[in-house]
């Protein structure tokens, strides 16, 4: 294999693990209250800034720091749900939709206040921007770091999902909320739980995201939230395997066709995406692994 | 004391007067800030009469209005740009159209047209898809679409951005579109055509059971929101004089969302009157961020304002009603 092929196979798998691991958090979201959380792209953003000034602050370890992101985005994303989805729930979902698309706004104009409009350069400790020789290529470590992080966060959330009683849970909402209702199982818990949960992700994604690009702003969030959303129809709205699995769709084609083609095509990668997105919905609108619903009287 | 209900006829007369009262006006007082606040305005009820045409009457989620402004604007100013210095500012013009040079109205029902038609393209594909799924499809035909502007820059000068546009939209020939906008909407809603929009957005599949078809009813209101997006982004470069592909984007698309949702998902009345209450608020408040150097507040507010108003009333000022007007 030749060198700038190994390398263009490590950017899609990193640029596709930042995807998907955003796209779990839609998935997570979707399967439980059937609602796609606008605002979920601006906690990648966040997280990005709390890497930003944990790093700035020199206060913990940096070993430390993926931890305090995780359990931020947590939090961030739970209190989105608090905040703007909690008090409207029970609404049409065309309403649901709109509050989170307000919180979005909100969320991007809040930080454009408090942190400035200008983009910041933004730099990780020195280990993590090792090259690596690799046959031939030389590869950045964080390249590597970030696919390996999301196939453990994956096995941990599948685990989280199968084993636990929460996780049972939330497969029973999806399945169906009314039943699940009959059965004792709070759903208004759940709720805040996938939001957080999907928050986190996010949050993590938003460091790496921080770490491979060098530069945030808050701004930020929207693009790669909305890329992810993508993934998210390419593997089905729902399924997490599909948020998966589309995220590494998504992040392969992205780099082959910047890649592959010639250079003066690359500056149209974003409506390339969304050409993409717009046939998956004409060919499989209920992605890879969604199943199609059907229409009742 | 209760308001005397018009009838439609004299609801008309009243909106040409009070037009051409505030054309006349706004164009006597000679004050250039006012007639392109009034501008802006009239413009932003003209989108937010259509929006709750294409929104509104079908219960369809589109977010795609900005995409087909930046269409519109890009293709109108291939006419209307001076012909001497087209060579310059588009290289990549085929020499055919770089002679042409049209008068606004007719240029900009060229780009409205062009819009329509991009409309009849997309609106075929994406129509039949569920809100959200419809809501990223059209975000992300506004994404496509300012990429395409920011890179064909032989025709739209890409990022750097056309300055220059003869100011040649003049408040009289906005208000004269204004009145046309909503008076087609208005007979489209009270009209057969219109009445199937609102069957298709209570209950589709009632709606099919009734011999109405959706799919075509809900493309003839993309086609035709895409059309007055485009004409109304074809006029606005003619007010500020600039266009960039950055000009129309998510913070417009959403906006327009909120004027929408405020003045109730399909009244036509609400639309105008939550379009001229938005401009105003959010001018008044841009004001306030200039002068105190913090950007971003006047959207902080109308996001969270919108939130607070769904929760308190959902379905916005007036719902599906027009108040004031008799309409049956």
């Amino acid at each position: 294999m030749s060198d700038y092929l190994i390398q263009q196979i490590v950017n899609g798998l990193s640029l596709g693990s930042l995807y998907a691991l955003v796209a779990i958090g839609f998935s997570l979201i979707y399967g439980v209250i059937r609602l796609v959380n606008f605002a979920h792209g601006d906690l990648l953003m966040i997280g990005a800034f709390m890497t930003f000034g944990l790093v700035a602050s020199d206060l913990v370890p940096w070993a430390a720091i993926p931890l305090l992101v995780l359990a931020g985005g947590f939090l961030a994303g739970g209190l989105i749900e608090r905040v703007a989805f909690r008090s409207i729930s029970g609404a049409p979902m065309i309403t649901g939709f709109i509050v989170t698309l307000s919180a979005s706004v909100a969320i991007q104009n809040l930080a454009l206040i408090f942190l400035g409009s200008q983009p910041r350069n933004f730099n990780f400790p020195e280990v993590f921007r090792m090259r690596l020789p690799i046959g031939g290529a030389d590869v950045a470590l964080i390249d590597l770091v970030i696919p390996a992080v999301t196939l453990l966060c994956a096995l941990a959330l599948t685990t989280f999902i199968r084993k636990t009683r929460a996780g049972i849970a939330i497969r029973a909402v999806a399945e169906n909320p009314f039943a699940a209702q009959l059965m004792g199982i709070s759903i208004g818990r759940l709720v805040f739980l996938v939001f957080a949960v999907g928050g986190a992700l996010a949050a993590l994604a938003g460091l790496f995201w921080s770490g491979k690009y060098g530069q945030i702003n808050p701004l930020m969030g929207f693009l790669p939230g909305l890329k992810a959303f993508v993934a998210t129809i390419i593997g089905g709205v729902g399924s997490l395997p599909g948020a998966i699995v589309g995220g590494y769709i998504l992040g392969f084609s992205e780099i082959a066709f910047v890649g592959f083609l010639p250079p003066e095509y690359s500056g149209y990668r974003d409506a390339f995406v969304f050409g993409l997105l717009i046939l998956i919905l004409l060919v499989r609108p209920q992605g890879l692994f969604g199943e199609a619903e059907q229409e009742r009287a | 004391m209760k308001i005397p209900a018009l009838s439609p006829l004299q609801a008309f007369f009243l909106l040409v007067a009070v037009m051409a009262g505030l054309v006349l006006a706004v164009t006597a007082s000679g004050n250039g800030y006012f007639q392109t606040f009034a501008a802006l305005t009239l413009i932003n009820v003209m989108l937010a009469v259509s929006l709750t045409m294409t929104n509104g009457f079908t219960g369809m989620f589109s977010l795609g209005h900005p995409a087909f402004m930046t269409l519109g604007a890009y293709v109108t100013i291939l006419f209307t740009y001076p012909v001497g210095r087209k060579g310059f500012a588009m290289p990549a013009l085929p020499e055919i159209i770089a002679q042409i040079h049209l008068p606004l109205p007719v240029a900009a029902l060229v780009g409205g047209l062009f819009a329509a038609l991009t409309g009849w393209l997309i609106g075929r594909l994406v129509v039949h898809l569920q809100t959200h799924y419809l809501a990223v499809a059209t975000l992300g035909l506004i994404i496509v679409v300012q990429t395409f502007a920011l890179n064909l820059d032989g025709l739209t000068r890409g990022g750097r951005g056309i300055t220059g546009v003869p100011r040649e939209a003049t408040l009289s020939l906005i208000g004269v579109c204004t009145v046309l906008v909503i008076v087609l909407c208005w007979r489209i809603k009270h009209a057969s055509l219109g009445r199937a929009m609102l069957a298709v957005r209570e209950n589709e599949m009632a709606a099919r059971c009734f011999g109405i078809e959706a799919f075509r009813v809900k493309l003839l209101a993309f086609i035709l929101g895409a059309g007055i997006a485009g004409f109304c982004g074809a006029l606005l470069p003619h007010v500020v004089s600039v266009m960039s592909p950055k000009s129309f984007g998510l913070i417009l698309a959403f906006n327009l969302i909120a004027i929408i949702v405020v003045g109730g998902q399909g009244s036509i009345m609400g639309a105008i009157l939550a379009a001229v209450f938005i401009s105003v608020g959010s001018e008044s408040l841009r004001r306030v961020e200039e002068s105190t150097g913090v950007y971003g507040v006047t959207q902080v507010i109308v996001a969270v304002a919108l939130i607070s108003f769904l929760l308190v009333r959902p379905k916005g000022l007036f719902g599906l009603k027009e108040p004031f007007i008799r309409t049956s």
